[in-house]
C-alpha cells in the first residue's frame, strides 16, 4: 500500500504534472473572480482556511515526512543537513499561511454581516517599539543564536573539503534559497535568469505599493477585498518560488535529471532531451534550409514573438476585458503591472516549452551572449 | 556685501592670532583635501593590489600531453582535467582539446562514457564528444583549444588561444591536430 502511495507521489511529482496541478488549484485556492470563486466554495477549498483545513494539511505533511523518514532514497534528502530548513519550510509556509488566510476569511464573514473587521476590537492602547518591542526582539534574537550555535554543533554544520574546480558535486545544489535561481537558470540563459529575472523580482516587489493603490484591506486581513492582488502574488510566490525550491531539493538529481522524492538517484538514468532553438525549427525543421548566415535574419521570429508578447495581450486587455481597470488607473500603472506580469508569466510558459518541444531559446544569439 | 570670514568656534568680532583669514581658510582646505585623497588613494591602491597574488600556482598555461599513440581512437581522455581543465578527444580523423568550463555558468560537466556525452551537474547542460551542446540551458558549444605537435613528437596543448564553434573558429587549422 505504501509502496503504492510512494509509486504515485513519484508519478505526479514529474514537474509536466505537479506543475500543472499547481498551477490548477491556485486559482482555486485563492480565486480571483467568482467563477473561481464559486468552484473554490463548491469544492470546499474555502474548508482548508478553517480548523479542519489545518489538520488536514499538517496531517499530510506529517504523513509524508514519516513516509520519507523510512524510505531508504528520501531519507538521504530529508536528513541532509542543508536541507534542514526546507523540511522547516514544509511546516512553516502552511502555518503562516494558513494564519493569514484563517483571520482573512472570518473577517470577509464580518464584512459581508456589515461588521467592522476583527482587528477594530485591537486594544486601543499602543505599545511602544522602544522598549517594549525591541526589547522582545533583542530576547528572540539571543534565543535563536543559542539555538543556532547548538545545532551547528549538534549536526556537525557540513564543511566540505577545500573547493577543486576540476570536481563538481554531481548534483551541485546551491544553497536552498537559491535553488529557485538555479532552477530558473535551466531554463534561460544566465544572464536572464541570475541577473535580469532576479532585478524583475526585487523592482516588481517594490513597485507593488504605487501600483496596487487599493485603500481596502489596510490594517486588517481580507481576502475578498484585494483577491486579485492575493492571487497573482500567490502564484508567484507558491508556484513559482517556493515550488522550485522544492523541484530543487527533491526532484532534482545527478546530472541535473528529474527523480521522484522515492525513487533511486541512478546517475545513469537516461533522458533524451535534445534541445533546439526556435530559429532551428523555424529554418530547418519547417523550411528545409540552411540557418541563414545575418544573426538579425536567423533570429526574427524570436524579436517578432517577444515583441508581440509584451505587445499585443496588454493593447488587447485594455481595449476588452480590463477596458475599465485600464481606464481607473492610467497607462503607466497600467503598463508596468502588465510588463512586471508577462515576465513572471514568462517563466512557466518557457518551461512548458521546454517540457514540451524541448525548445531551448526562442532568441538565441550566442555571438552576443544574447539569449531568451 | 558682507566680508565672508571663517572662523571656527569663535565670535566673529574676535581678534586673537587664532582666527583664521579667508586665503588660510582655502589653503588649509586645499591641504587637508589633498592628504585626504592620498590616504584614500593610498588605501584603495593598497586594496586594488591585494587582489593581484605575490605568486600564483597556476599550473602552465601551454603543457605537453604525450605522444598520438597515448590516445585511443574513439575515446575522451579525462586525465588531464584536473591538472590542466582540458579533456582530449580523440577522433577518427585528429585530436582536439575541449576546455572543461561549461559555456552556461562555468560549472565542470563530468564525460558519461556509457552516454557518450559531457553533463553538467549543475543545471544539466549536455555536450556531445565534439563539445556541441545539445541538452540543457547551455547557449553555446564547449570551447576548443589550440593543438599542436612540439618538435619532439609530443603534442602541445596552447590554452591562451581558444576557438569558439559559434564564432566559426573549429574550422581553423590550429583548433585540432590531424593524425592518421
Amino acid at each position: 500500500m505504501i509502496d503504492i502511495i510512494k509509486h504515485f507521489i513519484n508519478v505526479i511529482s514529474n514537474p509536466t504534472i505537479s506543475f500543472t496541478l499547481l498551477t490548477v488549484l491556485a486559482p482555486l485556492l485563492f480565486p480571483p473572480t467568482d467563477w473561481f470563486e464559486k468552484y473554490h466554495f463548491k469544492f470546499g477549498f474555502n474548508r482548508l482556511w478553517k480548523k479542519e483545513g489545518a489538520y488536514f494539511m499538517f496531517s499530510c505533511i506529517t504523513l509524508f515526512l514519516i513516509a520519507g523518514y523510512t524510505d531508504e532514497f528520501a531519507i538521504k534528502i530529508l536528513t541532509k543537513p542543508d536541507n534542514i530548513p526546507i523540511v522547516l519550510m514544509f511546516y512553516l509556509i502552511p502555518l503562516t499561511l494558513w494564519l493569514a488566510m484563517n483571520q482573512a476569511y472570518n473577517n470577509d464573514e464580518r464584512l459581508a454581516r456589515g461588521e467592522a473587521p476583527l482587528e477594530q476590537n485591537d486594544p486601543k492602547d499602543k505599545v511602544l517599539v522602544w522598549p517594549d518591542l525591541v526589547y522582545i526582539e533583542l530576547i528572540c534574537l539571543l534565543l535563536f543564536m543559542v539555538f543556532l550555535i547548538v545545532w551547528s554543533v549538534y549536526i556537525g554544520a557540513p564543511l566540505e573539503e577545500p573547493a577543486n574546480p576540476a570536481a563538481t558535486p554531481n548534483p551541485s545544489k546551491a544553497p536552498w534559497y537559491f535553488l529557485g535561481l538555479q532552477e530558473m537558470l535551466v531554463y534561460f540563459d544566465p544572464w536572464i535568469a541570475g541577473i535580469i529575472f532576479p532585478i524583475f523580482i526585487m523592482g516588481g516587489l517594490m513597485a507593488i505599493p504605487y501600483i496596487d493603490t487599493n485603500k481596502k484591506g489596510q490594517g486588517y486581513y481580507s481576502f475578498k477585498e484585494r483577491r486579485i492582488a492575493i492571487f497573482i502574488f500567490m502564484y508567484g510566490w507558491l508556484a513559482l518560488w517556493v515550488y522550485l525550491i522544492i523541484v530543487g531539493t527533491f526532484f532534482r538529481g545527478p546530472n541535473w535529471n528529474f527523480y521522484g522524492p522515492f525513487e533511486l538517484w541512478d546517475a545513469h538514468k537516461v533522458e533524451a532531451l535534445s534541445n533546439v532553438n526556435l530559429s532551428e525549427y523555424l529554418w530547418v525543421k519547417a523550411w528545409n534550409q540552411g540557418l541563414p548566415e545575418n544573426i538579425l535574419a536567423r533570429e526574427f521570429l524570436g524579436f517578432v514573438v517577444v515583441i508581440l508578447y509584451f505587445v499585443v495581450p496588454p493593447a488587447i486587455l485594455a481595449k476588452t476585458y480590463l477596458k475599465e481597470f485600464y481606464l481607473k488607473i492610467g497607462s503607466t500603472r497600467y503598463s508596468t503591472i502588465m510588463f512586471f506580469g508577462l515576465a513572471m508569466l514568462s517563466l512557466p510558459i518557457k518551461m512548458y516549452l521546454r517540457w514540451t518541444i524541448n525548445l531551448k531559446y526562442i532568441i538565441a544569439i550566442p555571438e552576443w551572449f544574447f539569449n531568451i | 556685501m558682507a566680508k565672508p570670514t571663517a572662523s571656527i568656534g569663535k565670535n566673529e568680532n574676535s581678534t586673537t592670532d587664532n582666527s583664521v583669514d579667508r586665503k588660510g581658510f582655502i589653503s588649509w582646505m586645499t591641504v587637508g583635501w589633498v592628504a585626504f585623497s592620498a590616504a584614500t588613494g593610498g588605501f584603495f591602491t593598497m586594496m586594488i593590489r591585494f587582489l593581484f597574488p605575490n605568486v600564483l600556482f597556476e599550473p602552465p598555461q601551454s603543457f605537453k600531453i604525450g605522444y598520438p599513440d597515448d590516445f585511443t581512437k574513439g575515446m575522451v581522455d579525462i586525465r588531464f582535467k584536473k591538472k590542466y581543465a582540458v579533456w582530449i578527444v580523440r577522433d577518427q580523423s585528429g585530436l582536439y582539446a575541449l576546455s572543461t568550463v561549461c559555456t552556461h555558468l562555468g560549472c565542470t560537466p563530468n564525460w558519461l562514457n556509457t552516454e557518450q556525452k559531457f553533463k553538467c551537474p549543475c543545471h544539466g547542460s549536455g555536450f556531445r564528444k565534439t563539445g556541441v551542446n545539445f541538452e540543457g540551458p547551455a547557449p553555446r558549444p564547449l570551447e576548443r583549444f589550440k593543438v599542436y605537435r612540439a618538435e619532439d613528437g609530443q603534442i602541445v596543448v596552447d590554452k591562451t588561444k581558444k576557438f569558439q564553434q559559434e564564432k566559426g573558429e573549429w574550422e581553423n587549422p590550429e583548433s585540432f591536430l590531424e593524425l592518421a
